[in-house]
């Protein structure tokens, strides 16, 4: 099942002595949402099988639909700070996606949006409190913690690695690379649990077995945050 | 997949159209945000009431929309929950100045749009009571779940709820209404096929020519267990026994007794089902005052039904006799 997953570690793997940033731009923002954008489209049958296991069989439709939405959006959209870009982003995944993850994912980038307002560009601490602020956002509207099946499982060891890396002063770019790491180390973790939040927890033990399809598309969050802003282009 | 569509993703925005034209004497329709307005909204100092949901579950909530129900609905894409901006627009579109009432089925993305769309109305000032249903006897309710789904109650609820604002209560009284209902009402559903939502394009569920699946949900979640197919006595004594003895219902009670299509169950089995109801609750010295028989609430094509027992007392019957004028319901008008 993971070989369907067409974005492996290689295509961002460090470029040792060029292309390290210490900040990110309003640029490297946008490249991000479109990059999303792709990875989401290109995923979408796999999410929604996921779903149909264990959910309802749209959590991929529904985060390509609201991606979708985000693009038309960016196109139409003047340039703003990072902060206001972030907000739009939470606004029309809000308004677009629906089911659990359009609250969800809305919250999550509105709150990344709150963190980083006015923000031109993007440090290493103005990241790790927009992950705080994400993922404290992300579990207020959800109600969910850690071990309950669901995209926290991914976001909470992202936020608490790469706070722990920079605190090890390691660079923006390897904190990114170890917190992409850590959420995809939680989403292989949600397998064996038993959920207890969302449709999937409906089923019982039935939904042990089954990788959780939110912890998957925040670990693709992850990755592809990992993958576009460090990627040495 | 065989369906009477033409392109899966304009399903919704062209059933709201076919509605639009079919029932202008009734409801409004408004496009982006998508909601169902009662053709007199607002009316002034009357509680309004609002519902969503996926759509895929007609006429639920759409169809309710009119005098003496809902005085709006908000469709989702089929089996995924509206959004919040949907249900702001339609809770303004729908102030009267007397408040608002939010009935939201138990399911983790219609309570979170929910409570956002809550949370801005009441930022702009605009007073809101959610009400939430979780009747289905279906699924154990504990901490360790979402809670019992919002089922076959939520029609019962919006007729009774909705009664109850037309006849002047004030927005409190109008929620304590509507959540007496959901704490008399219980559900049990069951599925002897799958449905296909249209954007998936292949059935949600594998389900054997001879097998059935009891307890399920109105998205084709799965249920308690899959046996074997039984007779229709079989299996109402089977789903009406979880429905009982829940609450429980005893000897002496009146109830409203909701025997519900899932979609592609004809009239004449819901029939046979409800015979086979009445001689059940007759057994348990249970009295059914009041009936509903059709399919009201929905899983697209799938073949199915669910029960829905509901304790009436002379409140609840006064205000489900009272008229209503909606394209799904309509009485005394």
């Amino acid at each position: 099942m993971k070989a369907a997953i067409g974005i492996g570690p290689d295509r961002w793997a460090p470029v040792e002595g060029k292309g390290w940033r210490l900040s990110v731009s309003y640029d490297d923002v946008i490249r991000l949402i479109r990059t999303y954008a792709e990875v989401v489209a290109d995923q979408k049958e796999y999410l929604t099988q996921l779903d149909s296991a264990i959910g309802d069989a749209d959590h991929g439709i529904n985060m390509n639909r609201g991606m979708q939405a985000v693009l038309a959006k960016l196109d139409g959209q003047a340039p703003s700070d990072i902060g206001a870009l972030f907000k739009t982003i939470g606004m029309t995944l809000v308004s677009t996606v629906g089911g659990a993850g359009g609250p969800l994912y809305g919250t999550l980038f509105l709150q990344i949006g709150t963190a980083t307002a006015g923000k031109d560009t993007i440090e290493p601490a103005d990241w790790a409190a927009a992950l705080e602020a994400a993922v404290a956002g992300v579990q207020a509207r959800g109600k969910a913690v850690l071990e309950d099946k669901t995209m926290v499982d991914a976001l909470v060891p992202a936020r608490d690695e790469f706070k722990a890396a920079v605190d090890e002063g390691a660079s923006f770019a390897d904190a990114l690379r170890r917190a992409a790491d850590a959420a995809e180390r939680g989403m292989q973790a949600t397998i064996p649990l038993v959920a207890r939040k969302g449709r999937a927890s409906y089923l019982g033990e039935r939904s042990a077995g089954h990788q959780d399809p939110g912890a998957t598309s925040s670990w693709l969050l992850m990755k592809t945050v990992a993958g576009t802003w460090t990627g040495g282009d | 997949m065989k369906k009477l569509i033409n392109r899966p993703e304009d399903v919704v925005r062209e059933a709201l159209q076919g509605i639009e034209q079919a029932h202008a004497d009734l409801v409004r329709v408004s496009f982006d945000p998508n909601y169902i307005v009662r053709a007199d909204a607002p009316v002034q100092g009357k509680t309004a009431l609002i519902s969503g949901g996926g759509s895929g579950h007609e006429p639920m909530h759409g169809g309710f929309v009119g005098a003496g129900m809902l005085d709006a609905a908000c469709p989702g894409e089929v089996f995924t929950s509206p959004t919040p901006d949907q249900m702001e627009a339609a809770t303004k579109a729908v102030n009267g100045g007397a408040g608002v009432v939010h009935i939201v089925k138990n399911y983790t993305g219609d309570v979170m749009n929910f409570e956002m769309a809550a949370e801005l109305c009441r930022s702009e000032g605009i007073e809101v009571e959610a009400v939430l249903v979780d009747d289905d006897v279906a699924v154990q309710d504990s901490l360790y779940t979402a809670g019992r789904r919002g089922v076959g109650t939520t029609v019962l609820l919006e007729k009774i709820g909705g009664a109850a604002a037309e006849e002047g209560r004030p927005l409190k009284e109008v929620a304590d209404v509507c959540r007496e209902v959901n704490a008399n009402g219980r559900t049990m559903g069951m599925a002897l096929t799958s449905c296909t939502v249209p954007a998936a394009g292949k059935p949600t569920f594998e389900l054997g020519e001879d097998e059935m699946e009891i307890g399920i949900g109105i998205h084709g979640e799965p249920g308690r267990e899959r046996m074997k197919l039984k007779t229709a006595s079989e299996i109402v004594d089977l789903m009406a026994t979880a429905v009982v003895d829940d609450i429980p219902f005893s000897a002496g009670d009146n109830v409203l007794a909701f025997v519900n299509g899932m979609g592609g169950t004809p009239l004449i089995e819901l029939y046979v089902l409800y015979n086979e109801l009445a001689r059940f609750l007759k057994g348990r010295n249970i009295t059914i005052a009041r009936n509903l028989i059709g399919s009201y609430i929905t899983s697209l094509e799938m073949a199915g039904f669910s029960i829905t027992l509901l304790k009436m007392s002379d409140d609840f019957i006064r205000l489900w006799d009272a008229p209503v004028k909606t394209p799904g319901l309509r009485w005394g008008v």
